[in-house]
């Protein structure tokens, strides 16, 4: 049967026709969607773990019990899941174990474009690329096979454009007969003591040089000769930006790109006139290449920023583009939070106590965009309240007051909470406001163990984030309603006076939660236009839902608006008019 | 069939169903027995930003975006968004626009006003343009959540895909409760002149 599937659907279906019985993941755009469809399968246990590190820890417990595991993560996770890896590569498996990793060159919902390539050939584990969701489906196969096959995890590397584009797959059926998982002792293996690890360590390069040999010959890198004055080694989506725009040219398409086939590579060099790599990103490719001996073009002509597309490759060779109509001069439109939404308000009180703000990752970076501006760092997920104490060791204690963490409740529990032991060990002055909206919204509203469910749906423990925030130790504990600007104000200054650790806790939802008892909108507000002065306050909280509406003579004069479609009711602008011009419909 | 690939381009604002509306262009040029590549970007787009989706069908489809200028169609939700993705369409490429401005954030807060004179902005460099209320239609047809499916409905009458199979698509991409109205909205978008 075949059906369109997106790269993530596709890598779903394939871990279920491969028998795989675990599949572990922390959402992260591009890879949320794999375990939001390995659900749709029974025969897979699938969960989210509080952060990729743990997630990796129990795909590879379920592999050493002797099932088939999937782990799923987007690039910077494999940062936080590095520990484990990097051993994993020695102990080898038991059941086959397949880490997917999903970039995201040109970030287009990231901080940072990493390579991970660099990690399969840094961990020394192998790595898949696949280039359309047939073979994200076909490649997720085999890469549970070979993770057997040669005693190895192996990652499968996708992209935004794989994991988010759509193509036509033939589906298959999920093998049958593996060996059903029973526990088995294997410390000489499964122990990575000195005397053990310096065992493995050797048996780790032999089965990679076996794997580079056998590379050559495998299906999934493939030679395809066409002219022979331009041959182009590529893999993953930039072989299909190749075969777009230089059709006539040879290819060396490679499915595995951590080990090379270097046999097959010198081969396919010897056959064309000269030799260009195409890849995203780094030179990880043509790197291997020149040091192999073999002179090739690659980053002298792509750009190692961004993602690749048919018209920068044109570019790139030189190619005439074509004649298209200009870029007009638009306003444009960035995202923004959602009408409702419970961070509008603490972001609003920040700007107004002028505080020094250290930011975390989820939809509260938005909180950085005007007219909110209330952000001013960022760099990785937990990272707030590290920065925070480490800001305050270092500027005056007039200073120290100004200095407050934001962090969401999933990013919190993810590992922001290392950083509140650090702050409280370490008697920072600092605040911090843990924005608990019982979801992780950014990625599209995944449960967490805070919010009571799990990816199954099922009712699950919810953390109580007040206790836990006592039980280490913090002494200056707040829970405050952030639709209540007045109050949300008021406890946020009396914390930055404090000179001790204090958590401020938000507890109204997200609107977009699924579960209709959590989140319940309000009457609708509207602007009566006769009190309405136009003093555009209710403007500065930047709500989707109120537009500006000129008077339409040339003036600056005109009036505010509410669209009753997009307005929750959440009452944050009716505080923040003077003239009582806000009110319910 | 048509051996030559179409590339459609879908844009908008996050929340417009634009997402919707691909995966029922990409489900019907299936059936039509096309090979078919789409792509779009999730994430930060759906809190209210710019949608791009990108559909490419034909005898066999490699890159899943649509090359830069070579766009067949651009199916436009929202008017500033249509204007936006001009460049990304072919000379003497069809824009089909829905007839709705969505203020981006600067409009909303007085900074800027919305842009005039989008329509004959388009139509200047555009002459097959066919401009239709979206929203209006799929009242008629009985929800103007539909607005999608009306605009839908247009574009078809500019592929080489049979009804039938725009029909079957729909039948499984919308939901059943939704389904009549869906095909009513497709009707009015298709005959609309």
């Amino acid at each position: 049967m075949k059906e369109i599937l997106s790269g993530n659907e596709a890598i779903a279906r394939g871990a279920f026709e491969a028998g795989c019985l675990v599949a572990c993941a922390y959402p992260g755009t591009p890879s949320t969607e794999i375990l939001e469809n390995t659900i749709k399968y029974k025969e897979i246990n699938s969960s989210w773990a509080p952060n990729e590190k743990v997630a990796l820890e129990v795909a590879i417990g379920a592999s050493f019990g002797g099932g088939r595991a999937l782990c799923t993560m987007k690039h910077v996770g494999v940062n936080v899941a590095a520990d484990p890896l990097f051993t994993l590569a020695y102990t080898g498996v038991r059941g086959g174990l397949v880490l997917v990793v999903a970039d995201d060159p040109e970030m287009h919902s990231s901080q940072n474009e990493q390579d991970s390539r660099n990690y399969a050939r840094f961990a020394k584990v192998p790595m898949l690329e696949p280039s359309d969701s047939l073979e994200c489906k076909e490649f997720t196969r085999l890469a549970f096979e070979l993770s057997e096959q040669y005693d190895m995890p192996v990652m499968l590397r996708s992209c935004t454009r794989i994991s988010h584009g759509k193509s036509i797959v033939d589906l298959g059926e999920r093998v049958t007969g593996l060996p059903q998982p029973k526990l088995e002792k294997d410390p000489a293996k499964l122990v990575m003591l000195p005397g053990n690890a310096r065992v493995r360590h050797p048996l780790v390069e032999a089965s990679l040089q076996k794997l580079s040999g056998a590379a050559s010959s495998m299906a999934i890198n493939r030679s395809e000769l066409r002219d022979s004055s331009i041959g182009i080694i590529t893999s993953g989506v930039c072989y299909q930006y190749v075969r777009e725009v230089l059709p006539d040219a040879s290819t060396l398409k490679l499915g595995m790109v951590n080990p090379l086939p270097y046999d097959l590579i010198r081969e396919f060099a010897s056959r064309v006139d000269k030799l260009y790599i195409v890849e995203e990103l780094d030179p990880f490719i043509e790197q291997q290449v020149r040091a192999m001996g073999i002179d090739a073009i690659g980053k002298e002509l792509i750009s190692l920023c961004g993602e690749l597309t048919p018209g920068r490759l044109r570019s790139a060779f030189g190619l005439p583009q074509p004649e298209a109509a200009p870029a007009e001069k638009l306003p444009g439109r960035p995202p923004n939070m959602c009408p409702g939404c419970p961070h509008r308000g603490v972001f609003f009180a920040l700007n107004q106590l002028k505080a020094y703000v250290t930011g975390d990752i989820g939809c509260y970076t938005l909180g950085f965009m005007p007219p909110l501006s209330a952000m001013d760092t960022c760099v990785c997920m937990g990272a707030s309240i590290g920065m925070a104490t480490g800001v305050t060791k270092v500027v005056s204690a007039e200073e120290q007051k100004k200095v407050v963490a934001v962090i969401g409740d999933s990013t919190f529990l993810h590992t922001g909470i290392n950083g509140l032991m650090d702050m409280v060990y370490n008697n920072s002055p600092a605040t911090v406001v843990i924005l608990d909206n019982s979801i992780t919204a950014m990625t599209g509203r995944q449960d967490n163990p805070a919010s009571g469910f799990t990816l199954m749906d099922e009712p699950a423990n919810a953390i109580n984030i007040p206790l836990l925030c006592k039980s280490l130790g913090v002494k200056n504990i707040r829970i405050v309603n952030p639709l209540d600007l007045e109050e949300t104000r008021r406890v946020l200054a009396e914390e930055m006076e404090r000179p001790e650790t204090s958590v401020i806790i938000t507890n109204k939802p997200c609107v977009l939660i699924k579960r209709d008892d959590v989140f319940q909108k309000g009457p609708v507000y509207a602007v009566d236009s006769e009190k309405c002065t136009g003093c555009r306050a209710c403007l500065k909280i930047g709500c989707p839902a109120i537009e500006w509406r000129p008077a339409g003579d040339g003036s600056k004069k005109g009036k505010a608006y509410i669209d009753p479609l997009l307005c929750t009711g959440c009452d944050v602008c009716r505080q923040l008019c003077k003239f009582d011009a806000i009110g319910s419909r | 069939m048509n051996e030559q690939i179409t590339n459609v381009l879908l844009v908008g604002v996050g929340g417009q169903g634009i997402l919707l509306a691909s995966e029922i262009l990409s489900e019907a040029a299936m059936l039509a027995g096309y090979d078919v590549k789409k792509s779009e970007i999730h994430g930060m787009s759906q809190r209210g930003g710019s949608v791009v989706s990108h559909v490419r069908y034909g005898k066999q489809v490699f890159s899943p975006i649509v090359p830069e200028g070579e766009g067949d169609i651009l199916f436009g939700f929202e008017l500033m968004e249509t204007c936006r993705s001009l460049p990304l369409l072919k000379p003497g490429g069809t824009v089909v626009a829905n007839d709705l401005k969505i203020s981006p954030p600067s409009v909303l807060m007085g900074q800027e006003l919305y842009p005039d004179g989008l329509v004959e902005r388009i139509k200047a460099r555009f002459p097959d343009f066919m401009l239709l209320d979206g929203q209006q239609m799929a009242g008629s047809a009985g929800n103007v959540r539909a607005a999608n499916t009306v605009l839908l409905g247009a574009v078809s009458r500019k592929l080489d895909i049979a009804e039938q199979h725009w029909m079957k698509a729909l039948e499984k991409m919308v939901p059943s409760r939704a389904l009549d109205v869906n095909k009513k909205a497709f009707q009015l978008g298709r005959e609309y002149k």
